[in-house]
C-alpha cells in the first residue's frame, strides 16, 4: 500500500500526542508540565498539516507553543514553582 | 472519592462521544449538494471576492462580523488584565537584581528583530494569497517583542505609542465596516474593485482589513505580554 | 476504518485527559493547564469533521484543479477565531491567578474556598 507510511505517520503522531498529554497531567515541576503542553501543541500542528488545513496550523504552532508557553512561564516565576501536596 | 466520582463521570462521557461520532462520515463527500455553505464558499468566492485563499474571504467577508466579535474579545481581554493589575496604594520598584543576557542572546537579538518583524508583515500582507492573515502575522510581531523583553533590556518598548496604534487600528477596522453601509448596502461589504486575479491588490477591502487586524493583534499580544513582565511581585 | 478512528481516539482523549486535569488537581495552575488541553482536542475535532479523503486545501492558485476536490473551508475559519479567544481568556486567568498569589499566599484551591471573608 502507498499510503501506509502516512498512515504509520499519523497513528504514531497521535500516540505522541496523548502520552504529552498525560506526562502534562501526572508531573509535580510546573515548568516541566508547561513545556509538556507545548509539546501537545506543536503535535496538535503538525496534525492540522496532514487535514489540510495550512491556516489553521501556523496559527495553532505560533500562538499555542510560542505565546501561550511564554505567558505560562511569566506566571510560574511570580507564584509557586513546584505543586504543593 | 473526588477521584472516583470524576472517573466515573468521564467514562460515561467518553463512551457517549465515541458512540456519537461513530455515526458520523469522516472523509466522505457529503457535501455534494450545491446549498451546503461550504460548497457554496468554494464555488462562489473566487469569482465574488477575488482571493485566492477562501478561508481568508470566509473570516473577512462572509462571516465578517464573528471577526468583529472576536477583536471586542481580545481588547476585552487587554482591558481586563489592566484592569487587574492596578493597584491604589504605591508600590515601590522593581529593584533590577536579575543578571542581564549573555553575550550570545544580546547580539542575536539585536540582529533577529527587524528579520522576525519583516516575516510577520509579509504573513498579514499576503494574507489573501497564501496560507496566512492577520491574526498569525500578528503573532509572529508579537513574539518579536517577546525576544527584545528577554534579550536586550536597555531598548525601552513605548507603550503609549503601542496603545496608540492599537486604537487607531481597532477605529481603521470599524470605520471600512461603516463605509460599505454608506457606499454599498450593508455593514461590512466588500465595496472596492475586485481586481486581478493572484495579484497584492486583489479582493477589494479583504487586504486593507487583514492589515488593520494585523497591526491591532501585534501590538495588543506585546501590550499583554509587558503588562504580565512588569507586574511587581 | 483505521484511518478514521486514529483521529477521532485522538481528539477524544485529547478531551478525556484535560477535564480530568481540570477536576481533580489542587493547584491552580494545573487547572488552567487542563483547560489549553482540552481546548486543543475541540480544535481538533472541529478540523477533523471537515475533511474529505482525497481532497486538498482549500487555496486557489494557477496549479490546482476544480473546486470540487478540495475541504470544506468553514470549519477552518470557526476554529481560527476559537484558537485566539483561547489564548485572550488564558491571559486573562493568568492575571487573575498572579493576583489571588498575591492576596493569599497560596495557590492551593482547598485552602483559597475555606479563607472566610
Amino acid at each position: 500500500m502507498e499510503e501506509s507510511l502516512e498512515q504509520i505517520l499519523e497513528l504514531s503522531l497521535t500516540l505522541l500526542m496523548l502520552g504529552g498529554a498525560v506526562c502534562a497531567c501526572v508531573f509535580k515541576d510546573l515548568l516541566n508540565a508547561v513545556i509538556a503542553a507545548a509539546f501537545v501543541s506543536l503535535m496538535a500542528a503538525i496534525l492540522f498539516y496532514f487535514l489540510q488545513a495550512p491556516d489553521v496550523a501556523m496559527a495553532e504552532a505560533s500562538i499555542g507553543a510560542a505565546l501561550t508557553t511564554a505567558i505560562f512561564v511569566i506566571a510560574i516565576k511570580k507564584t509557586k514553582r513546584v505543586e504543593e501536596e | 472519592m473526588r477521584i472516583l466520582i470524576s472517573c466515573v463521570l468521564l467514562v460515561i462521557l467518553s463512551l457517549g462521544l465515541v458512540f456519537a461520532l461513530e455515526q458520523a462520515p469522516f472523509g466522505s463527500n457529503q457535501i455534494d449538494n450545491a446549498d451546503k455553505p461550504g460548497r457554496f464558499y468554494l464555488n462562489q468566492g473566487m469569482e465574488k471576492t477575488g482571493a485566492a485563499n477562501v478561508v481568508t474571504s470566509v473570516v473577512v467577508t462572509y462571516r465578517g462580523f464573528d471577526t468583529l466579535g472576536e477583536v471586542t474579545i481580545l481588547f476585552i481581554a487587554a482591558i481586563g488584565l489592566g484592569a487587574v493589575f492596578h493597584s491604589r496604594k504605591k508600590v515601590k520598584r522593581y529593584e533590577k537584581e536579575k543578571q542581564s543576557a549573555s553575550l550570545i542572546l544580546q547580539t542575536g537579538c539585536r540582529f533577529l528583530f527587524p528579520l522576525i518583524v519583516l516575516f510577520g508583515t509579509y504573513v498579514f500582507i499576503h494574507g489573501h494569497l497564501s496560507p496566512g492573515g492577520g491574526f498569525q502575522g500578528g503573532v509572529i510581531i508579537a513574539s518579536a517583542f517577546l525576544l527584545l523583553f528577554l534579550g536586550c533590556e536597555e531598548k525601552k518598548i513605548p507603550m503609549k505609542s503601542m496603545n496608540t496604534v492599537e486604537s487607531l487600528a481597532g477605529i481603521i477596522f470599524v470605520g471600512i465596516g461603516l463605509a460599505g453601509l454608506y457606499w454599498g448596502e450593508s455593514f461590512l461589504e466588500n465595496f472596492l474593485p475586485r481586481g486581478m486575479d493572484y495579484m497584492l491588490l486583489s479582493g477589494g477591502v479583504i487586504p486593507i482589513i487583514y492589515i488593520a487586524i494585523g497591526f491591532k493583534v501585534g501590538a495588543e499580544l506585546a501590550g499583554i505580554v509587558a503588562g504580565l513582565i512588569e507586574r511587581n511581585p | 476504518m483505521f484511518h478514521q478512528s486514529t483521529y477521532f481516539v485522538g481528539c477524544v482523549g485529547l478531551m478525556i485527559v484535560g477535564l480530568y486535569t481540570m477536576l481533580t488537581k489542587k493547584n491552580l495552575i494545573k487547572v488552567i493547564i487542563g483547560l489549553s488541553l482540552f481546548e486543543t482536542g475541540i480544535y481538533l475535532l472541529l478540523v477533523v469533521v471537515g475533511y474529505i479523503q482525497g481532497a486538498t486545501a482549500p487555496i486557489f492558485s494557477r496549479t490546482t484543479g476544480s473546486p470540487a476536490e478540495m475541504v470544506d473551508p468553514t470549519p477552518q475559519a470557526l476554529v481560527l477565531t476559537a484558537i485566539v479567544i483561547g489564548v485572550a481568556v488564558l491571559a486573562l486567568a493568568l492575571s487573575l491567578t498572579i493576583r489571588l498569589h498575591e492576596h493569599y499566599g497560596t495557590l492551593n484551591l482547598r485552602k483559597i474556598r475555606g479563607l472566610k471573608w
